[in-house]
């Protein structure tokens, strides 16, 4: 391997204790990567000078793309020429981060030969990450990726490459198959995601229970939380086998229900299912004895994000219930007119959940006709500055009359 | 570039799940019926048909060679007919047919250097960002300060014996691109010391109107700078969110002397009893000790302990607070409640204390 020979003190003493070690992981790409090599040279001085040496992202990409890759340029380049350019790749990840042996070790091989070797398993929307090539090498990086089947993911301000759950693939409390759902939208929001055209990130995920296990009421513009309308399925005989095998059920399950619905005799569970809660918190104490009904579907949060610009949000209902079957129409037209929408009146780096602060839920819901429900706010308004849009005048009452006899 | 666009396919999209899915997950698809934890890092589940599927957890760093992924497929096609998956927090998974294979991946995945665990009432791996390693936004590492903490809390990634679930998470700068902000215990790396101005580069770096227009305090004023247009900070009205130097690479944040790291409670996203919370300031301010950062590692690890000490079974961070209350949280945390802790931005007000249910 060409190039220096750093000595790493301060990041050597990352390689000790027992939890695994990025440290090593450089030091194992850089035995035959200079970009690796020379990672770890600036990286040391990070750590001595207390401060980062990247610049800001410049404009690069393939063609015909506009996200997908993240420029990334060093501060030092003089002094650590292997990382001068250290652009990042997101490669779109199957749903559910499920692999075979064989289409990792081909990412694997293509990265061995164009890049530092380095990866994030995974970035933090779901992407594969490769960490550091150069522009030089990004079309043959595309061309080589594409051949094994993968695609570029998303960046910038466009959909973000939406991501899921395991589901119904390996959880039994999936109201719905997510790893459908999420591979049906990334494929039909292909242009979307691949040319940034909105006023900012528009970030899916698909959770299949309110376990929400992809933090999706954090971290997605548009958060997917599977959940079911009738009864929670009890299995009588194995609820008194938790009983008899030590669990503490009132302590542990009934005084934990938020519903305050359940009830323990010391030989029945009794569930008031109509003042559930769906919280999932009893199912998950007892696997084996309760579980989500058979009516399964979704409910649609909007809006989450990180402090960046005007401070964080968490989802708020949008649709609370909707059942999960293809083609998904009605949800996807409700998409296209919140985007054309946000499009239109959104400012830049405005995320639809700052915009919908902005304009307001009522308004928003107004424009993209969906009628308001009791079930997208946590208590109606205290302020009574409401606006009306409209008065009544003299006369105004007499005509109404008259409209609702004829 | 000479790029023959003829050939060239483009938006077909990830790969279609299935070819990834063993065959025992796409004759059981859907018909899971429980799973149960049979020890650390390892849960069965049951279908329908009978069918048992093992699943091994491992912890794994997030930054990772292709040396490791091909440990990693060695590995799966080893045990598991050439499978594996992933976490939403960066864990590897493998999935098993045969329950003789547990105990021989787990001793190789310790060969590894990679512990199992991170199920049920355990800490699981922390979700985290880029730091020094590759962003420029970054007022911390991101990998050194999650390594020395994972370090310091292996134990509850390998064991159970934690009252409830509990999920650390960091993010280097606000943009918290890992959107730590539900988090039990969240790390996040903090600017202290307002822009500087770049006169000389501002002009042909950035656009004036959209630097001004950035400023969500308005703190950002155009002015005239040697006969050339650029922009001033009023300082005071500066809260270091960065969102300017997003916009206006003439406005660099970072600074050795007052970056650092804040600490963050009580936040979840699960639905599970209590409904998603934001994680609430803690600890306003620690200086960036590379490369161990002790202090942030104490801290942590002082949280977690105490909540492990003092919290009902199931009980999350931010719900055993919330029943003791944040007064009684300070006391028993000792941690001086400061001026920074009560929040000065929009809807402050609504974060006030507005009854006289107080505890002792
Ligand atoms: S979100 Fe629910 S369905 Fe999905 S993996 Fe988690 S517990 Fe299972
Ligand atoms: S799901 Fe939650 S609200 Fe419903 S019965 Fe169980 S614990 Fe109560
Ligand atoms: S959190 Fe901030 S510093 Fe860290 S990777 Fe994201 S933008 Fe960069
Ligand atoms: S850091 Fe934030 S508050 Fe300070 S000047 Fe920049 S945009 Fe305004």
């Amino acid at each position: 391997m060409a190039g220096a020979t750093y000595k790493t003190p301060k990041l050597d003493e990352l390689e000790k204790g027992p939890w695994p070690s990025f440290v090593k992981e450089i030091k194992m790409a850089a035995r035959r990567s200079p970009m690796a090599n020379d990672l770890l040279g600036q990286l040391e001085k990070s750590y001595t000078e207390k401060i980062g040496y990247w610049k800001h992202g410049g404009i690069v990409g393939v063609m015909g793309y506009g996200g997908g890759v993240i420029g990334r340029y060093s501060q030092l380049p003089e002094e650590f020429p292997g990382v001068s350019h250290f652009h990042t790749i997101r490669v779109n990840q199957p749903a559910g981060w499920f692999y075979t042996s064989k289409a990792l070790r081909g990412i694997c091989d293509m990265w061995e030969k164009r890049g530092s070797g380095l990866t994030n398993m995974h970035g933090s929307t779901g992407d594969i990450v490769l960490l550091g090539t150069v522009t030089d090498q990004l079309e043959p990086i595309f061309a080589e990726l594409t051949a094994t089947g993968f695609d570029l993911g998303g960046s910038g301000s466009d959909v973000r490459t939406p991501s899921c759950c395991c589901g119904k693939a390996r959880c039994e409390w999936a109201c719905y198959d997510t790893m459908a759902v999420c591979y049906d939208f990334t494929m039909s929001f292909q242009d979307e995601l691949h040319r940034p055209a909105f006023p900012y990130k528009y970030k899916f995920k698909f959770a299949g229970c309110p376990n929400d296990c992809v933090a999706s009421v954090a971290r997605s513009d548009m958060s997917f939380i599977g959940t079911w309308r009738d009864d929670i399925k009890v299995n009588a005989e194995e609820v008194k086998k938790y009983v008899d095998g030590g669990l503490d059920i009132i302590n542990n399950v009934v005084l934990n229900c938020p519903g305050k619905c359940m009830k323990w005799d010391g030989k029945k569970l009794e569930i008031d299912n109509d003042s559930c809660r769906h919280c999932m918190h009893c199912i998950n104490v007892m696997p084996k004895a309760l579980a989500p009904g058979d009516d399964r579907g979704a409910c649609i949060l909007i809006g989450s994000k990180a402090p960046i610009v005007e401070g964080a949000l968490l989802s708020s209902v949008l649709i609370p219930f909707i059942k999960m079957e293809p083609p998904y129409t009605e949800i996807k037209e409700i998409i296209e007119r919140i985007w054309d929408l946000w499009c239109e009146e959104g400012k830049a780096r405005e995320r639809v959940g700052e915009f919908i602060q902005r304009v307001g839920m009522g308004n928003f819901l107004e424009a993209i006709e969906v009628e308001p429900l009791a079930e997208m706010v946590a208590h109606p308004r205290e302020n009574p500055y409401v606006f009306y849009e409209d008065y009544f005048e003299e006369g105004d009452e007499d005509e109404d009359e008259e409209e609702e006899e004829g | 570039m000479a790029v023959d666009m003829s050939e060239r396919k483009t938006d077909f999209g990830p790969p279609h799940y299935e070819q990834f899915l063993p065959p025992i997950i796409k004759e059981n698809y859907g018909k899971w019926k429980y799973h149960e934890v049979l020890k650390p890092g390892v849960m069965v589940h049951v279908s329908a048909s009978g069918a048992r599927l093992y699943t091994v957890r491992a912890g794994s760093p997030r930054l990772i060679s292709i040396d490791k992924i091909r440990n990693y497929c060695d590995l799966a096609d080893k045990y598991c007919g050439g499978y594996l998956r992933f976490t939403s927090r960066h864990n590897v998974e493998f999935l098993l047919t045969d329950q003789k294979n547990i105990d021989p991946l787990i001793a190789d995945l310790k060969a590894l250097g990679h512990p199992v665990g991170g199920i049920g009432n355990a800490i699981s791996s922390i979700v985290h960002t880029q730091g020094w390693v590759h962003c420029h936004s970054a007022a911390t590492d991101a990998s050194g300060i999650v390594k020395s903490v994972m370090d310091e809390l292996c134990e509850y990634f390998t064991s159970t014996k934690l009252p409830g679930k509990l999920r650390i998470a960091l993010a280097c700068c606000l943009n918290m691109c890992g959107a730590v902000h539900c988090s039990d215990i969240a790390i996040l790396g903090i600017h202290r010391r307002p822009p500087q101005v770049k006169h000389d580069r501002l002009r042909k770096e950035c656009e004036i109107p959209s630097v001004v227009a950035a400023c969500p305090t308005a703190a950002i004023r155009p002015i005239m700078v040697d006969g050339n247009p650029s922009v001033e900070i009023l300082e005071e009205n500066c809260m270091f969110c960065a969102n300017c130097y997003t916009v206006c690479p003439s406005l660099p944040l970072n600074d050795p002397l007052n970056d650092g790291v804040s600490i963050w409670v009580g936040g979840k996203v699960s639905n599970a009893r209590h409904e998603p919370m934001f994680s609430k300031l803690a600890i306003p301010f620690i200086p960036n000790n590379p490369p161990r950062w002790p202090e942030v590692v104490s801290a942590v690890k002082g949280l977690v302990e105490l909540w492990a000490a003092n919290a009902r079974p199931y009980e999350r961070m931010g719900e055993w607070i919330e029943r003791i209350t944040w007064p009684k949280f300070f006391r028993m945390a000792g941690i001086e409640f400061q001026k920074e802790h009560i929040d000065d931005f929009k809807h402050a007000g609504l974060t006030y204390k507005r009854s006289a249910q107080l505890t002792r």
